[in-house]
């Protein structure tokens, strides 16, 4: 095994952003296992989009520090993205394009190989008959379908999913819980951000609750209360 | 060198998906040459005289909407940032986006030459090379053009930044460009032609060098 290989997906240490005066994520330290499933939860701006965020290099830590698969998120930045995949509340969609269009822009960075896997993702997410459409005419829910598809199209070792089940429909539902079982069978590590409790703790192995950007409770899913509910 | 291949190749897409722009961008950069017409008067001599400067504003001013048009796109969903956690190279998204915008505005810039002949009868039998120093022209204007656009697309008032911070640097690329223009036009007699094409092929390398090192900076957090 080497360097980069250890048991952690992520380990981050005192983690902390701030936007201005305030701190969005202030000293957070965690540490997830390989092929584990962290459900990220907590109220409206308690930090969760934030610290996605930070772990996938999308957005600089002002204290603190991280490794994610391995490699320190300031200094092996590059390192990171390439073994990273967001979810985030932005699509990163071109309106203009189609479905098909933006998912081959995406592949033209990732290797050979990714191209190719283009029908096949826009089957599972259920978009397959809307492949040529611009995503101008799709609605929030077919957005939401693509932005996963174009998240599952890189072969990474961590998926940071922020609100993956926003939008969706129960069969959006369902494909996206296979999406998951067929990540974790492969190994990747997920770290999903959700408000959905029920399913977090059906779907995660280990769940963390943040408030005000600091980390109120962490331990295994199946323990997490509604807030307010007797423990 | 692949993902310049792949960048490119977006962006050249996007601009034909949104190719109902140009026309708009291309309507008014003529009106812009209309309006100089009316503001010199119906002196033949003094508007052949002034053609090459009027060209090359009415390229400038068009130049900031295509420029700003250019990172609409990149910035409406973020789609840039996507982009670069893939991961792209930064470099790699500048160089092909510059190189997108070089050729739109080449191509406007070439579709103004008609309008300049009519309006100024400003003709020159040196077509090619004309065409040459406006795609000269076309990439000392996108290289720094293409950087402050991607400055400026997440700014409310990006409309008045651009033009604000673009135009005092390419007033080097902007004289050079006018004068080898003026003398397709008028001739010339002195040989300076060679001179001001390598003052414009200079401005060019340092812009596209410079702006490409500066990208990276300005589009990470």
């Amino acid at each position: 095994m080497t360097e980069n290989q250890g048991a952690w997906a992520v380990e981050a240490s005192g983690l902390g952003r701030r936007y201005g005066r305030r701190w969005a994520l202030a000293e957070v330290s965690l540490s997830v296992r390989r092929a584990a499933r962290l459900l990220v939860t907590g109220r409206n701006g308690s930090g969760k989009s934030t610290l996605l965020r930070v772990l996938a290099t999308a957005a600089r830590a002002d204290r603190g520090s991280a490794r994610v698969a391995g490699y320190d998120i300031r200094a092996e930045r590059t390192e990171v993205r390439r073994r990273i995949a967001l979810l985030d509340h932005h699509s990163f969609l071109y309106e203009a394009l189609s479905a098909r269009e933006n998912l081959k822009v995406a592949a033209g960075f990732l290797g050979p190989g990714a191209e190719a896997r283009v029908p096949d993702l826009l089957g599972r997410v259920g978009l397959a008959g809307r492949a040529d459409d611009p995503v101008s005419s799709f609605s929030a829910g077919m957005r939401k379908r693509l932005a996963l598809a174009r998240a599952l199209l890189q072969p990474a070792e961590v998926y940071l999913l922020d609100e993956p089940y926003g939008e969706l429909d129960p069969p959006g539902f369902r494909l996206l819980e296979a999406a998951l079982d067929e990540l974790t069978a492969r190994g990747a590590t997920v770290l999903l951000a959700s408000h959905l409790l029920e399913r977090g703790r059906e779907r995660c192995d280990e769940a963390i609750v943040l408030e005000e950007g600091r980390l109120a409770w962490q331990g295994p899913a199946a323990e997490l209360r509604e807030p307010g509910a007797a423990p | 060198m692949s993902a310049l291949a792949a960048a490119l190749r977006k962006d050249l897409l996007l601009q034909w998906r949104t190719r109902a722009q140009v026309v708009a961008v291309f309507a008014f950069g003529a009106a812009a040459l209309l309006l100089f017409s009316f503001a010199v008067g119906p002196d033949a001599g003094v508007l052949r005289e002034h053609a090459a400067g009027f060209l090359w504003l009415g390229l400038l001013l068009s130049s900031t909407l295509t420029l700003a048009e250019s990172f609409h796109a990149e910035a409406e969903h973020r789609a840039l940032e996507g982009l670069l956690l893939l991961p792209a190279s930064a470099r790699a998204l500048y160089y092909a986006k510059a190189l997108a915008n070089t050729l739109a505005l080449a191509a406007l810039g070439a579709g103004l030459v008609p309008v300049m002949v009519v309006l100024y009868d400003a003709a020159t039998p040196r077509v090619p090379a004309l065409l040459g120093i406006i795609l000269l022209g076309s990439a000392g204007l996108s290289a720094p053009g293409t950087l402050y656009a991607a400055m400026t697309s997440q700014a409310r008032a990006r409309q008045t930044l651009l033009p604000l911070l673009l135009f005092p640097l390419v007033v080097p690329v902007l004289l050079a460009a006018v004068k080898a223009t003026a003398l397709l036009i008028h001739g010339d007699p002195m040989e300076q032609l060679r001179s001001w094409t390598l003052l414009l092929v200079c401005f060019d390398v340092i812009h596209w060098s410079l702006c490409g090192l500066l990208f990276e900076r300005v589009v990470e957090d």
